[in-house]
């Protein structure tokens, strides 16, 4: 079975290749491996390595030849096999380039009709045709995919050209466009990969038909009252805002740790360690953990009790977990998860939404990057929780990937400042990026 | 469940159809006294006597006419044919009559007819007594042209196209008389005509393939499986009509097909199905479709040589070799 030697592509955007120089000459045994020839891109000047074993029966294409990416460039064959030029021919054919008819130097062929083909095959030369009209035709969608290829290319919202595709003549084949999408989840790009159309809506869903009508509903008590208390703090407290972003790689390191020890009762979440790195740093900025009175008095907490927002159907609740500072990181995930399962169905107790002297909303869960909160009154901020992130990020001048989180306080202008409050978010990454701190 | 080949399948189905059923005959050359050319009447003579077993003259535009003429007027003939090279002689009353009388005197009458063939080639005939034509008749509208790969599908698809009011050309294929397998005993078992059938399951490939390339599949099946490629075999059975539903099925699974006949390559069922497999799955398609066929030219006499333009197992191996790594 003759082997046919094309020309490879050694770069992404390679798509010739000019053939400087044969180093094995028609008729040389050639092994796995052997150096073939050498070819110039426009980069460098390279070896071809053969991938099959036999003898270099036949050159396509003369040195100094540019020849397009995939063309068929030599013909191996076994040892003592003779193909015939309707062989070769077919499978230079079937490869996709023109002719392989090229007579073989200093081959006679018996009796003069073999001679009068070699002759008509000779007024062909073979390098114009590799570099003739068919070469400048490229496959439909500019990459050379199969159908079912390209339609999952669609469906998935990739560029069919940066996948390699590893059919014949380098066609793009289902094969190929899920190894793609495997190293796009290897690389933590999950969502892009599981994309199925979804962006394209159904046209039906258009179609003005199928609108419902407009619906009125009465706000439950709850509902109206967060209207009131929001309302009162937004429009009455003079809110203003810091954000940071916190290193979370160790703490999301030692939480991993930790929930080896515990049972699936008691893991932690990433929202108990920032309750007890909150409840800590309030500890040592009374002034954030204060409620005013009037307008002349400023009430510091003695306790320090953290509201944790809890959505629940129809709006949010605050439990309380009091004395936080004061309890081990397990008995705040066990108080918190057990309170917002029970706000959850409507059993919660009424000295659980009570007392709270700062409040948290964490809204990492639905991945959300940054958002501000408004604070839950009478107390004087709340601290506002995004979602923990692998995101690029500069260490010692290197760009590499870190585990980030970020916060933002909402202050009340009215009991503290800009910098007390940044201190008191630094104060936080202290136990936040060192977490053992959490555990002392 | 009874083992048995093929060619007993064949006869125990027309036996029992004509138990079954008095107005069911068979007419052709050699079927009565001397029990068939290939033995599928043996005994049928003396059983239903030769009024219902009648052996014909050497002419087979007369046996066709003939059978159209007795199944117009309320009998049930099966017509068997030496093979489908002497169709030719008969074509006009096979593709002008059987195929459009129904249809052209606005379905007066209905047509209960069996034409029965021998197809193919190998057995040193010579080139006009061993082609596979059988793409040819399947070209006309009006006919059901069906072609069993196992004894069970033979028994059960001949005795539908006993009991089937319109004309069906049944194609047997002589080198798989001797074929053995498992069919069941039950007078009532039918096959349905015009359904294709999985025969192997697999999801790496698809190998369509029909009468003598099925068991040729089913065994290169077995080759791909050792190198680690699961082919599933869909036998068509039927070539017109041409149930593409299992075909499609699986393709859209496997995104790869070969198909496989004995006949010619161009203009044949693979060219058919192939093209089916474009338009109805285009979007699955994964790399294009391989044929295995015979090679086109006159079939040799010279046995080697005759062996060499047939498809062979081997064929439908490397085609699905190199679809799947295509």
């Amino acid at each position: 079975m003759a082997d046919l030697v094309t020309m490879p592509k050694l770069g992404f955007d390679m798509a010739e290749g000019t053939l400087i120089r044969w180093v094995k000459v028609e008729g040389d045994s050639v092994a796995k491996g052997d150096v073939i020839a050498e070819i110039e891109t426009d980069k460098a000047t390279v070896e071809v390595e053969s991938s099959f074993a036999g003898l270099m029966f036949r050159h396509l294409v003369e040195e100094d030849t540019a020849v397009p990416v995939n063309a068929p460039i030599a013909v191996i064959v076994a040892e003592g096999e003779e193909p015939s030029e309707d062989e070769i021919n077919a499978l230079v054919g079937d490869a996709g380039g023109k002719t392989a008819s090229k007579p073989a130097k200093g081959e006679t062929k018996t009796g003069k009709k073999a001679e009068e083909e070699v002759k008509l095959t000779v007024s062909k030369p073979v390098d114009e045709k590799i570099k003739g009209e068919d070469a400048d035709v490229s496959p439909a969608g500019g990459v050379r995919s199969s159908p079912l290829a390209r339609r999952m290319a669609d469906d998935h919202e990739i560029e069919l050209a940066n996948v390699e595709g590893s059919g014949l003549q380098g066609r793009v084949v289902k094969k190929d466009i899920e190894t793609y999408l495997d190293s796009m989840r290897a690389e933590g790009r999950d969502e892009e990969a599981e994309v199925v159309g979804k962006t394209l809506q159904p046209l039906t869903a258009f179609s003005v038909g199928e609108v419902p009508e407009d619906e009125v509903v009465e706000m439950s008590r709850l509902r109206q009252a967060i209207g009131r208390r929001m309302q009162d703090s937004n429009q009455n407290f003079p809110h203003f805002y810091l954000s940071r972003t916190y290193q979370t790689g160790e703490l999301m390191q030692l939480r991993k740790e930790l929930n080896q020890l515990l049972p699936d009762s008691d893991k932690l979440s990433v929202n108990d360690f920032i309750i007890k790195g909150v409840a800590l740093a309030l500890r040592q900025y009374p002034n954030l953990n204060a409620s005013l009175e009037g307008e002349k008095f400023i009430r510091r907490h003695g306790h320090v009790n953290i509201g944790v927002a809890v959505a629940v159907e129809g709006g949010l609740m605050v439990v309380v977990c009091k004395d936080a500072d004061r309890k081990p990181l397990r008995l705040i995930a066990r108080e918190v998860r057990d309170m917002a399962l029970r706000a959850r169905e409507g059993k919660v107790k009424n000295d659980e939404i009570e007392g709270s002297t700062f409040s948290i909303s964490n809204l990492g869960m639905y991945g959300i990057d940054n958002f501000a909160a408004i604070i839950n009154p009478p107390e004087a901020g709340i601290l506002a929780v995004s979602a923990v992130q692998d995101v690029p990020v500069v260490v010692d001048g290197e760009l590499t990937v870190g585990s980030r989180m970020k916060a933002t306080l909402s202050a009340d202008h009215r009991v503290t400042d800009g910098a007390e409050a940044a201190e008191f978010m630094q104060v936080l990454a202290n136990y936040l990026e060192e977490p053992m701190r959490l555990l002392l | 469940m009874a083992r048995m080949t093929m060619r007993e399948a064949i006869s125990k189905a027309i036996w029992e159809e004509m138990e079954r059923d008095e107005n069911v005959f068979i007419m052709g050359e050699e079927v009565g006294l001397w029990g068939g050319t290939y033995a599928v009447t043996k005994g049928f003579y003396d059983r239903f006597g030769e009024k219902r077993v009648r052996d014909t003259p050497i002419a087979e535009a007369a046996i066709i006419g003939g059978a159209i003429g007795a199944a117009l007027t309320g009998l049930r003939p099966i017509a068997e044919l030496m093979t489908i090279n002497f169709a030719f002689v008969a074509m006009d009353h096979i593709v002008n009559e059987a195929a459009k009388l129904h249809y052209m005197f606005g379905g007066q009458f209905i047509l209960p007819l069996v034409i029965r063939v021998v197809s193919g080639g190998g057995r040193q005939l010579g080139a006009t007594h061993s082609q596979t034509p059988d793409a040819i008749f399947a070209h006309f509208p009006g006919l059901k042209v069906v072609s069993p790969g196992t004894p069970a599908d033979a028994k059960g698809l001949l005795k539908s196209a006993i009991r089937s009011d319109d004309p069906v050309f049944f194609i047997e294929n002589a080198t798989l008389y001797q074929s053995k397998g498992e069919v069941p005993d039950d007078e009532d078992y039918l096959e349905p005509l015009g359904k294709s059938k999985v025969q192997r399951e697999g999801d790496d490939v698809t190998i369509v393939a029909y009468s003598k390339m099925v068991p040729a599949a089913l065994e290169a099946a077995e080759m791909l499986s050792e190198d680690g490629i699961e082919a599933e075999v869909v036998d068509l059975r039927s070539i017109r009509p041409l149930d593409m539903d299992p075909v499609i099925k699986s393709f859209k699974r496997t995104n790869r097909a070969v198909v496989a006949e004995e006949g010619w390559r161009s203009y044949g069922i693979g060219a058919e199905v192939s093209a089916r497999i474009y338009e109805l799955a285009f979007d699955f398609v994964d790399a294009p479709v391989k044929r295995v066929a015979q090679a086109e030219v006159p079939l040799p006499y010279n046995a080697a040589l005759e062996q060499l333009a047939l498809p062979q197992t081997e064929d439908i191996y490397r085609a699905a070799k190199e679809v799947v790594h295509g």
